[in-house]
């Protein structure tokens, strides 16, 4: 739960009715409706170009959608202020496509950027931001600026700085963008870790197939702390899978239903 | 590169105009409401302010140099050459250290918040900054805005008074007037008109300049290209801004002060 203590609401975290986006002619988003519950974990997939960020963007308030509503925790961000709209984001964690960090300042800055702003006590902060670092294992790179460090840690760092307050919902746009297949690993086990640990709700986005898979296929051992198969070859059910193309949802649903889809065209993007 | 159809440049002219409305007001209000960062500002005071030190004192002071020089040869056909004091320091205090100042200023600044906030933008550090629960109007625009236009007043003090000394070592080194007198005529020519005049416009001027810098900062699309686009765009129109503005408030003290 994020740190101001507001409870979570028993229904849906996440909830979009016909939603909607243009951009300078272009529909981005035509009529997404999909609903994610608490403590689920929904992997959008998709082409690129196919409006999965633009999404994200509009669940965390960044951008309005010029139709239809969108629920977080129950309540209609569509119609609030840029003002209301922080303390909804107090309780969302975000991890930006290229992570986002703020150049100018250290790991520790960085990380602690919202505890800061909330005027957490110096100590206090310290010890929050070296769990989170421990967390993501870069416990090391404390003092490093984001020009220091390479492209898996600096995502590695921005998951830090999401969880940091232990929010209700994350978000993470790509995490994996751009990285190499060791790499990537690492942040889907973090991104488990955080699933199976936490048990925050999350929504992921992810250009890897073998990604989201891996997400569903295994779960985090704390005792070997490290990711394994889910045994008899079972799939976390709580991780579903949420497809979009040319703006339109096209798929919503499990790991099996997903692998045992038979409409063509999922068909061949799985394949 | 294709021409832009005339409804399509006019409508996105409007909503620029309606963007640069909406950043102003909102920086505006954000002054009268929690949380102010303080420390921002007097970061950026010290960057805007102290930062613009050396070139608004060498600006102000050769402009006073040359004004008396320049002068000098014109009063002296009219046996009026005791007068430089008074034309240096009028000319100083109304029009040269205001708007030269600004321009400066305008030029180091309003391309310095462009580019700080254009990287910001196209590396989404805004939106991070959003996502975490910060407006970044109060953490970025507010600072800079109240930075500029409380230093640019006390730099425009600052250029005055070098433009002034600078044209009496001309004066009296170059030209063998009167040091004394002088620096009385420059003490004598100024009014209560004058001095209002000389102070209103700098507060103008840093409000344009941040404002306009934070505007074209905070709407960069496009990658490093769109930050150098932003860049020269918010030099040029911040530059413009200020000579349109300087025609406007001077035309309007002469009016109530009439002179």
């Amino acid at each position: 739960m994020a740190d101001d203590q507001t409870p979570a609401p028993a229904g849906p975290v996440l909830e979009l009715k016909d939603v909607s986006i243009t951009f300078e002619r272009n529909k981005v988003l035509d009529g997404v409706s999909f609903v994610v519950q608490p403590g689920e974990t929904r992997v959008l997939l998709g082409p690129a170009g196919g409006g999965k960020s633009v999404l994200m963007k509009l669940i965390n308030g960044l951008i309005k959608p010029d139709g239809g509503s969108i629920k977080v925790f129950g309540e209609e961000i569509t119609t609030m202020s840029e003002e209301q709209m922080f303390q909804m984001r107090r309780r969302v964690g975000m991890v930006f496509q290229e992570s986002a960090l703020f150049d100018s300042m250290d790991v520790e800055d960085n990380v602690a950027y919202r505890l800061n702003e909330e005027g957490t006590a110096p100590e206090e902060a310290h010890k929050r931001v070296q769990e989170a670092l421990d967390f993501v294992e870069l416990g090391k790179a404390i003092t490093k600026f984001p020009s220091e460090l390479s492209g898996g840690m600096r995502r590695r760092v921005s998951i830090a700085r999401a969880i940091i307050t232990k929010p209700d919902l994350i978000l993470y746009d790509s995490p994996t963008g751009g990285l190499d297949p060791i790499t990537s690993t690492t942040i889907v086990q973090l991104v488990v870790k955080q699933r199976d640990i936490s048990h925050t709700t999350a929504l992921m986005i992810s250009h890897r197939l073998q990604d989201a898979f891996v997400l569903a296929t295994h779960r985090f051992d704390p005792e070997k702390n490290e990711m394994l198969p889910i045994p008899d070859n079972k799939v976390d059910e709580n991780t579903k899978f949420l497809i979009l193309n040319e703006g339109k949802i096209i798929f919503d649903g499990g790991t099996l239903d997903l692998t045992h889809s038979d409409d063509p065209w999922i068909q061949s993007y799985l394949s | 590169m294709p021409f832009a159809s005339p409804s399509e440049f006019v409508k996105t002219s409007v909503v620029a105009v309606q963007d640069y409305s909406i950043l102003c007001a909102r920086a505006v209000s954000a002054l009268f409401s929690p949380p102010i960062y303080l420390g921002d500002i007097f970061l950026q005071m010290d960057a805007i302010g102290f930062g613009s030190l050396p070139i608004t004192i060498l600006a102000g002071f050769f402009t006073g140099c040359v004004l008396a020089l320049q002068s000098a040869t014109s009063l002296q056909e009219f046996g009026a050459i005791s007068m430089t004091g008074r034309l240096v320091s009028l000319s100083m205090m109304k029009e040269l250290g205001p708007v030269l100042t600004g321009l400066m200023v305008s030029g180091r600044n309003a391309s310095g918040m462009a580019s700080e906030l254009g990287s910001m933008k196209v590396t989404e550090q805004i939106d991070a900054m959003r996502a975490l629960g910060v407006d970044p109007i109060r953490k970025l625009v507010l600072p800079r805005v109240s930075a500029t236009v409380f230093m640019l007043f006390f730099l425009t003090i600052l250029s005055d008074a070098v433009g002034v000394a600078g044209g009496g070592l001309v004066s009296v080194f170059m030209l063998g007037l009167n040091g004394t007198s002088y620096f009385h005529s420059t003490y004598r020519a100024l009014v209560y008109g004058d001095v209002v005049q000389g102070m209103m416009k700098p507060i103008f001027f840093g409000f344009i300049i941040s404002t306009v810098g934070c505007y074209f900062g905070m709407s960069t699309k496009g990658g490093t290209q769109g930050v150098g686009k932003a860049t020269t765009q918010a030099v040029v129109v911040s530059s413009v801004f200020i000579i349109v503005v300087d025609f406007l408030i001077s035309r309007l003290t002469i009016g109530i002060f009439g002179r």
